[in-house]
């Protein structure tokens, strides 16, 4: 059992009771509410005749039926049944007193991207959201869960979940990063070596010099696909890069508050004798950019290697899936993931639609246009961080790149509003999940990589090693060289 | 609605094998069906795309084979991905009762706690066992003990695991969690004042 971990202290500060059925009440610091998965819960409040317990540690926002194209985000939505969600949001945060972002408040956007940036995420919280990827949260240093509907309907009612503490994995990640190679795959690796199931049971603690150099928006982008390795959790021990991020954003208390809110969350970082249920150990030195080969995050290699074979996996559950995967690609063993066609470049979401995500694309793609046949959607992940690339002038180098600069929502990545692959369209996307069907087609084929490897498939229209359009280009690979590694 | 009762010692009915690893909550209910504010409607979209060939009509995917089934055995890492409580409540509408299978992602498990469905596990063997036999035998009913933590089918009774938590709260009728923590507010208002984050009213 671990002791004496970031874990272990959150826990411990917000367990309230013991419940009769051997689980803890633990108390929800922060709950993010978004229109799809809390009209269900705010319905069973009023069968029950209750109040939201505490409205002013809910804060809601739009994103994952939010149209992106400016002219569509005018009310009443076009979309019938969207508006209907809407409709019910702002009913349902207006009876409550909840602080709702909606399109006119202009900090509207992914739930996961607006309450980092905002500072409502802090070290040391509980964050619950009736979305998997609140793990995200966890890189501040804060416990993130992802709830069912009725878990926010407890939280909503009493502020509380029932839950079971978890195992703590602590990941050392080793090494330091190569140009061209970012957060995004370093969390592909970690998913590549443990499994999309690797981590249920546990929470993941990332930590090592790897993890020490990424600043927020890398280690936002790790956490947040903590879910994808099968951990409801996971997080990063807060520290000087936290501090600086946090200090002057708009729900972060200042002065002498900002510095007794510090002595809590330096209290509440993992002690150097911490003990850990596991310790794995992942070294990125040499890593080249990952791209998944198949339907799930873990079917995943580096650039470098070629696609495996269904015989490369033991159990014939395995191998099946391998089997499906690749038909559903269609693509052969052996073969490297460089030079797969691609119909559609999506840059984006909750784990890549930040500015540092924009703006290091933007590098690629300076200079360059995208590839006739490719259909290139920029979705920043908030109207903050739309604003502030418009800022920079980055939304000009997208558009001069043949990008559509769109407003902020989830948008293609799971395609619930009208942003969808049609028929076998192949995806370059910087999103979370290639699901069967999660772009919004039974037959689209999702590719997930970092942003600037997005850039780079849209600019060629086929898988590429994004490090051809850095200066340096002797690190990059072609689909030669895989062969070679192949054979 | 569905009604349930309040204590779930067991759940009898017909079994349903639902093959394959990893299977996500995106393909247990698509997205684009999300988006009503009820939960009314979710059997109908249940497996939506993978029960369906690409003329829309029904294939051969077992939830089409066993209609009317109410236990469904299922293998590793069921319901993975979105926390989306969509999933195991377009199953529950459908009318499914109980899921035995070789293991859960935990937010799905977690919403099937919260509606009542005994999620069991046993190993891969086991499982394919069941699997099999529901193949021969459609038409017979599987039982589910959660008190005993067994399932049988035929004549063969096998050992099955239900997490603790799940298994009390099912027994005894407090899978309520709701009214189960709300008498306990005195108790979380003092957590609360002992928070360094959140002032004082």
């Amino acid at each position: 059992m671990s002791d004496g971990t970031l874990y272990d202290k959150v826990w411990e500060k917000h367990k309230v009771t013991e419940l009769p059925n051997g689980q803890d009440q633990l108390f929800i610091g922060l709950h993010l509410v978004h229109e799809v998965t809390s009209p269900q819960a705010f319905g069973m409040l009023r069968e029950r005749d209750i109040d939201v317990a505490y409205p002013e540690r809910t804060f809601a926002t739009t994103d994952h039926i939010a149209p992106t194209e400016e002219t569509k985000r005018k009310r009443p939505l076009d979309d019938e049944q969207a508006e209907k969600m809407l409709d019910a949001l702002d009913t349902n945060t207006g009876e409550n007193g909840i602080t709702f972002f909606d399109f006119e408040s202009g900090k509207q956007g992914i739930t996961h991207v607006v309450a980092p940036e905002l500072g409502l995420t802090q070290p040391g919280m509980t964050v619950a959201c009736g979305d998997s990827h609140t793990a995200t949260h966890g890189a501040f240093g804060s416990i993130g869960v992802g709830v069912g509907t009725s878990q926010i309907r407890d939280i909503l009612a009493t502020g509380s979940i029932a839950a079971e503490k978890q195992k703590v994995r602590r990941i050392e990640v080793e090494g330091s990063l190569n140009e061209g190679v970012f957060a995004k795959d370093i969390i592909l690796k970690i998913i590549q070596e443990l499994g999309v199931d690797g981590g249920v049971g546990h929470v993941y603690e990332y930590g090592g010099p790897a993890i020490e150099e990424l600043g927020m928006e890398g280690r936002l982008a790790i956490c947040n696909m903590s879910i994808e390795g099968g951990a409801r959790a996971g997080y990063i021990n807060p520290d000087e890069t936290t501090y600086d991020y946090l200090e002057g954003r708009e729900y972060v208390p200042e002065g002498e508050e900002f510095e007794q809110l510090k002595e809590y969350w330096d209290s509440i970082a993992s002690d150097a004798d911490a003990e850990y249920d596991d310790v794995v150990t992942i070294d990125v030195d040499d890593m080249d950019p990952m791209v998944t080969w198949g339907i799930n995050p873990g079917q995943v290699v580096e650039i470098s290697e070629p696609v495996p074979a269904p015989a490369d996996f033991e159990t014939q559950t395995d191998q099946e899936a391998a089997q499906q995967a690749l038909d559903h690609m269609d693509i052969e063993p052996g073969q490297s993931m460089l030079g797969y066609d691609i119909d559609v470049a999506f840059l984006g979401t909750c784990t890549n639609g930040r500015v540092s995500d924009f703006r290091r694309a933007a590098e690629i793609l300076d200079g360059h246009t995208v590839d006739d046949d490719v259909r290139a959607l920029a979705v920043p992940g908030s109207e903050t961080v739309r604003r502030q690339c418009e800022a920079e002038g980055i939304d000009e180098t997208f558009i001069e790149a043949g990008f559509q600069w769109r407003r902020a929502g989830c948008s293609m990545c799971l395609a619930m509003n009208d942003d969808s692959l049609e028929g076998d369209e192949a995806a370059a996307s910087s999103s979370n999940r290639n699901f069967i069907g999660r772009q919004g087609s039974k037959d689209g084929r999702t590719v997930l990589m970092s942003p600037v490897m997005v850039a780079a498939a849209a600019v060629e229209g086929e898988i590429t090693d994004v490090r051809r359009f850095y200066e340096d280009r002797a690190d990059a690979l072609t689909a030669e060289d895989v062969s070679e590694v192949a054979d | 609605m569905v009604d349930k009762p309040q204590h779930i010692t067991d759940v009898s009915g017909t079994g349903v094998p639902i093959y394959g690893d990893d299977i996500d909550t995106d393909q247990i209910l698509p997205a684009r069906f999300m988006k009503e504010v009820t939960f009314d409607n979710m059997a109908d979209y249940l497996f939506y795309d993978a029960r369906r060939d690409d003329d829309g009509e029904f294939n051969d995917h077992p939830l089409n084979r066993f209609a009317g089934a109410n236990v469904a055995v299922v293998n590793k890492n069921f319901g993975m991905g979105s926390s989306r409580e969509h999933a195991p409540q377009a199953m529950m509408r459908w009318g499914i009762d109980a899921v035995v299978g070789e293991s859960y992602a935990e937010i799905f498990r977690d919403n099937c706690k919260s509606l009542g469905i005994p999620a069991a596990t046993a190993d891969h063997e086991t499982v394919t066992e069941i699997q099999e036999w529901i193949e021969a035998n459609p038409e017979k009913d599987i039982h589910v003990d959660v008190q005993a933590e067994t399932v049988t089918y035929g004549e063969t009774t096998v050992d099955v695991e239900i997490d603790g938590a799940m298994q009390q709260a099912l027994v005894e009728g407090i899978w309520d969690t709701t009214s189960l923590m709300y008498s306990n507010m005195s108790k979380v208002e003092k957590t609360v004042a002992d928070l360094p984050y959140i002032e004082a009213e």
